[in-house]
């Protein structure tokens, strides 16, 4: 019952459509690149300067000067273009990039998404995360449905630091897939195993019909 | 006017002092002024602010400059993978403040435009926000009111830069994703100094593909990059 990381980013890729320029986030979203469908195509941006990203070099063709937003080390293909930070972002707020799909730690039921820092924790910094949230066309969250505590991250209200207000579309958790809607959430499907009942159990936001 | 200078040093002679305010390039360790940074820790200059996007590692980049305790401000988006500059914010010698990294950017690229301020959504109804200026503008659909917050442009004392190839009048070319923020940072400098691989006869650079002219560049050094590698990731030789 319900999905693992590499079935969330299966779902996820789902959401891709044929000519498509999308910003996938670290972690789960990084995955999507494995599953896009057969007839898409779309194109990835990474925001420290590139769209048409690559998969990872084989060993030995690594390139100190072509790393991804994460820092790893990456290939370009035959679409590829650079650009500098600023034409990047422009191109984010813009509105150009049609869709990010992000990790989240909190993500409420009116869009808000808190995904960069916890109060009293080691702070790292937004990144990019802010700009992208601000200007995608679609931003969808991939994400566990509960901490590791077991308690709900699909909340009535965000307990943390916010990324964007009112900035999610769809939330795709390893129980099912829910949209942003007026008054709350609307479950769009059950990950396979988990019923009705288990995911709205497991959701502390309000979740609509 | 001749703007080759022999080596970091010499190009920063005159430049630096206590209490300034640098604009540097790079993204993580890809694309940083690595040599520039070596020079300003050698000159031992001191309370110095640095807009960058990241804070290097413990011994390389900005790191390095954390470590004699150069540095009294950080402006940046993400600063994970620096264990002193932890230790030293969380201990309050260093004063950070983060912003958004495309806000980043595009403050820096303000600055070099001229342009003291502008209004961006990034950021709105978060910590971002407090304190700045708050509009709305038309931009939704049939005209509906979104809301703005202003963000200022940088203008830096210097700005230290990374790039591919020179030529001798500053005309610039990068190289792949290390471009990143050595533009705007070199636009954002009262003067900007940069350090490249390779530094070639004026008029052998394709004027159609030069990523930043020189009127942005006044002194330029050629040397050899270590160019580390923060993240090496692969994939096996037989998938191919």
């Amino acid at each position: 019952m319900a999905w693992d990381r590499n079935q969330m980013a299966a779902r996820a890729a789902q959401e891709l459509q044929d000519g498509w320029y999308v910003n996938l986030g670290i972690g789960i979203p990084t995955l999507v690149s494995n599953y896009i469908p057969e007839g898409v195509e779309v194109t990835l941006q990474s925001e420290n300067g590139m769209l048409g990203m690559g998969p990872f070099p084989i060993e030995g063709e690594e390139d100190a000067d072509l790393i991804n937003a994460g820092k790893q080390t990456i290939t370009e293909l035959p679409q590829t273009a650079y650009f500098d930070s600023a034409q990047s972002f422009a191109m984010i707020r813009g509105g150009k990039i049609a869709m990010a799909i992000l990790g989240a730690m909190e993500v409420a039921e009116n869009g808000d998404l808190a995904n960069w820092m916890i109060p009293g924790k080691l702070v790292k910094g937004m990144g990019g995360a802010m700009d992208l949230v601000a200007g995608v066309g679609r931003v969808v969250v991939v994400m566990d449905h509960a901490n590791k505590h077991g308690q709900s991250k699909v909340l009535t209200e965000c307990t943390l630091p916010l990324t964007g207000k009112g900035v999610v579309d769809r939330i795709i958790t390893n129980l099912g897939v829910l949209d942003v809607v007026e008054g709350g959430l609307k479950i769009v499907e059950c990950a396979e195993g988990v019923s009705e009942e288990e995911l709205r159990a497991a959701t502390e936001a309000t979740i609509v019909n | 006017m001749k703007k080759v200078y022999p080596n970091a040093a010499a190009a920063l002679d005159g430049l630096l002092h206590d209490g300034m305010f640098i604009a540097a390039g790079g993204f993580g360790l890809c694309g940083i002024p690595e040599l520039l940074l070596d020079a300003i820790k050698e000159a031992g200059t001191k309370d110095l602010t640095f807009a960058s996007n990241n804070a290097g590692v413990d011994d390389f980049g900005i790191g390095i400059l954390l470590q004699t305790k150069q540095v009294k401000k950080m402006i940046s988006s993400y600063v994970g993978e620096n264990a002193e500059f932890m230790r030293q914010y969380l201990s309050g010698e260093l004063e950070l403040e983060f912003n958004p990294q495309g806000t980043l950017a595009e403050r820096m690229r303000a600055g070099g435009a001229g342009i003291p301020g502008f209004f961006t959504k990034t950021g709105v109804g978060t910590v971002i926000a407090e304190g700045k200026l708050e509009k709305q503008f038309p931009t939704g659909e049939n005209g509906a009111m979104e809301d703005y917050i202003m963000e200022e442009g940088i203008f830096a004392d210097l700005a230290i830069v990374k790039a591919w190839k020179a030529d001798e009048t500053g005309n610039l070319v990068f190289r792949k994703t290390a471009r990143n923020f050595n533009v705007p940072a070199a636009t954002c400098g009262k003067v900007c100094v940069v350090e490249v691989e390779e530094i070639v006869p004026t008029g052998s650079l394709d004027p159609d593909s030069i990523h930043l002219p020189g009127i942005y560049v006044h002194r330029i050094i050629k040397g050899e990059h270590e160019k580390r590698i923060e993240q090496r990731t692969v994939r096996p030789r037989e998938e191919a």
